[in-house]
């Protein structure tokens, strides 16, 4: 579909040296302990994937959103957990370096894309998800500070960011009504939920963010009050594209090992591809996958040069590299056998962490629903 | 020697070599090695050298960090690893002549190269992951009239040109030794100095607008001579053989103890 350049070589390159030293040796023990490793997301950060597409001015690497496609299919490569936690923390850094105002980009930025200081996208609530317009986390005005009462539900590197871009109700006018703040971590009344079990992305805390009579200067707000819900949606599109780029990556990890196993496998008097269904599945699963490819790349495109059609193929693209790094995922741990089932072949892994994708940055029911009303409006 | 402000130039020599990682091979009828069996990357030890000067340019800017390598036209892909690491200029001795060149020529070629850079330092790796010769740094010395720092673990470069010295630790068989010479030297590093960093995306994206000259043999004052090196014949390593395995019917201590004692490994 398109060459990638000696700079993107270069990058991928470099990436996947990195994540093969630095994120290889420790993914098993980091999600079985559940460490979330910000010593090394530092590290990501001195090489710029902090804020990859963010503007060179305050320390962002000022790459595409095909780009960044390329790096984060290279980190989840390697684990789904940390790649897409830094796709969430570019996300929030792209919202900041694109709506904040020169004081707010000049004060966050620098330590936000030197990832010595991280941020976490708050939206979700206990009782609202999918219907994000309906969110109650309220902010009321109060001289020159807004004051905060609220539950967010969800939120990953909660605890551990610095920064925290919420989402609040500022009037009572549906999705017009809704206001983006970004809180510090040592906000007073800001205080956290403890750290949710969950089937996979253990390496990264999910938790309740509780905010009590949060007082945040009213300087610190994106925008302009009621801009808040066409932001969110708008970090969601890259977003979208991001975890997909994230799904590609585990989905390949699976895929090379499952082709690995089969070549090595004896079973019946030879190696286990010898055997046409086997061969078959390979052949979806690949097909899949890059299918899977060129849909986030046409997607990344569109984001890139503003195309009328980016939310449909953000939408589209979500949809389908989610689903197929699941299901390429959840086929090679078939395919392994009872080896996929154990934990030391790594397949269980990538099938816990992969699933999420499926439901979060918008569930792929609400990618289907944003899909089918676009194609039905007019 | 040329005097100079301040700043210390460094230059850093660099070889593009089959990944290690992969399965390498030579070409039958030459013995050369064979560059389309394997990816060409910079070699590890090289991009230690690298790490040794970019250090120092992290402590003083004013550094000038210069990688040179001799090589067919793919070894630009190198010396841009390098720029994106952070050198600051490359030079590329690049001519078809030059195919095949043994390590006293390399080293004739390489020293002819480094004779326009007035470098306060040359550093290299102590020997290639894939000649392993490591007899080039010691050649280019000699034809410099240069003190050669060999196989340093540790380095530690002080000063500029003209009161600048490098010192280091060198392991040896019976202990280590604390070697120190006046700039400017021929400094070689090994694998235990520090691991090198990876390039950043910036490094990458400004890696080809930074200066790379392309030499010939027409640009050097170096006599074209033959190799006296060549390789005569060259065979495939044999492949292994099974080992003896020894089942143990209740003698295997005693089996496995005279195997070792009549191959003379105890």
């Amino acid at each position: 579909m398109n060459e990638q350049t000696a700079e993107q070589l270069a990058m991928v390159e470099m990436v996947r040296d990195f994540a093969a030293t630095a994120m290889a040796p420790h993914t098993a023990a980091w999600d079985e302990e559940k460490h979330f490793p910000v010593d090394v997301l530092a590290q990501a950060g001195s090489l710029g994937m902090g804020g990859i597409y963010v503007g060179e001015e305050y320390g962002g690497s000022g790459l595409s959103r095909v780009d960044a496609l390329l790096i984060f299919e290279e980190l989840a490569a390697v684990d789904p957990t940390i790649a897409a936690y830094i796709s969430i923390h570019n996300m929030v850094a792209w919202m900041i370096d694109a709506f904040g105002n020169q004081e707010q980009r000049a004060a966050w930025l620098p330590g936000i894309t030197a990832m010595t200081e991280l941020s976490s996208y708050c939206l979700s609530e206990p009782g609202v998800g999918s219907d994000a317009a309906a969110i109650t986390t309220r902010a009321v005005r109060d001289g020159d500070h807004y004051v905060i009462n609220g539950t967010k539900q969800f939120i990953s590197g909660a605890g551990s960011s610095a920064w925290y871009l919420v989402m609040v109700r500022t009037a009572d006018k549906g999705a017009r009504g809704i206001t983006a703040v970004v809180v510090p971590a040592e906000a007073q009344g800001l205080s956290f939920g403890a750290n949710e079990k969950k089937m996979g992305w253990r390496a990264q805390p999910t938790r309740q963010v509780v905010f009590q009579d949060v007082r945040i200067p009213v300087g610190n707000r994106l925008g302009e009050e009621g801009d808040g819900f066409g932001i969110a949606m708008k970090g969601l599109n890259g977003g979208r594209v991001n975890i997909g780029a994230c799904s590609l990556g585990g989905g390949r990890a699976a895929l090379e090992k499952s082709i690995a196993y089969l070549k090595e496998r004896q079973a019946f008097g030879g190696p286990l591809i010898e055997k046409q269904h086997l061969l078959f599945e390979i052949a979806q699963m690949a097909t899949d996958l890059e299918l899977s490819r060129t849909m986030l790349i046409r997607a990344a495109q569109a984001l890139d040069s503003g195309a009328p059609d980016t939310v449909k193929l953000c939408a589209m693209a979500k949809l389908v590299a989610t689903d197929a790094g699941f299901q390429v995922a959840n086929q090679a741990l078939q395919l392994h056998g009872g080896y996929g089932y154990l934990s030391e072949y790594g397949l269980e892994k990538l099938v816990r962490d992969l699933r999420v994708h499926q439901i979060l940055e918008g569930s792929n029911e609400i990618m289907r629903l944003i899909i089918g009303r676009l194609a039905v409006e007019r | 020697m040329i005097m100079k402000g301040q700043s210390m130039k460094i230059v850093v020599l660099i070889k593009q070599v089959p990944d290690t990682a992969e399965e390498r091979t030579l070409v039958p009828a030459t013995g050369w090695l064979d560059r389309d069996a394997a990816d060409n990357v910079v070699d590890e030890i090289n991009e230690r050298a690298l790490e040794v000067a970019l250090r120092v340019k992290d402590a003083d800017k004013s550094t000038e960090v210069v990688v040179l390598a001799m090589g067919p036209d793919e070894a630009t892909k190198a010396i841009r690893k390098a720029l994106s690491m952070g050198a600051d200029s490359g030079i590329h001795v690049l001519d078809g002549g030059l195919a095949g060149s043994d390590a006293a020529r390399t080293a004739a070629v390489l020293a002819a190269a480094l004779r326009g850079t007035s470098a306060d330092v040359i550093l290299a790796g102590n020997e290639s992951t894939d000649g392993r010769g490591g007899v080039v740094p010691a050649m280019i010395a000699e034809h410099l009239g240069l003190p050669l720092v060999g196989g340093l673990n540790a380095v530690e470069l002080v000063g500029a040109a003209g009161s600048g010295k490098v010192s280091g630790e060198r392991s040896g068989d019976s202990g280590s030794l604390q070697v120190t010479a006046a700039l400017p030297a021929v400094v070689t590093v090994t694998e235990r100095t520090a691991e090198a960093r990876f390039p950043n995306f910036k490094g990458i994206l400004t890696a080809k607008r930074k200066p790379v000259a392309t030499l010939t043999l027409a640009d050097l004052d170096v006599a074209v001579t033959v190799a006296h090196a060549v390789v005569v014949s060259h065979s495939e390593r044999p492949a292994r053989e099974a080992g003896r395995k020894i089942e143990d019917d209740g003698t295997a201590g005693t089996q496995l103890a005279s195997y070792l004692f009549e191959n003379r490994l105890v």
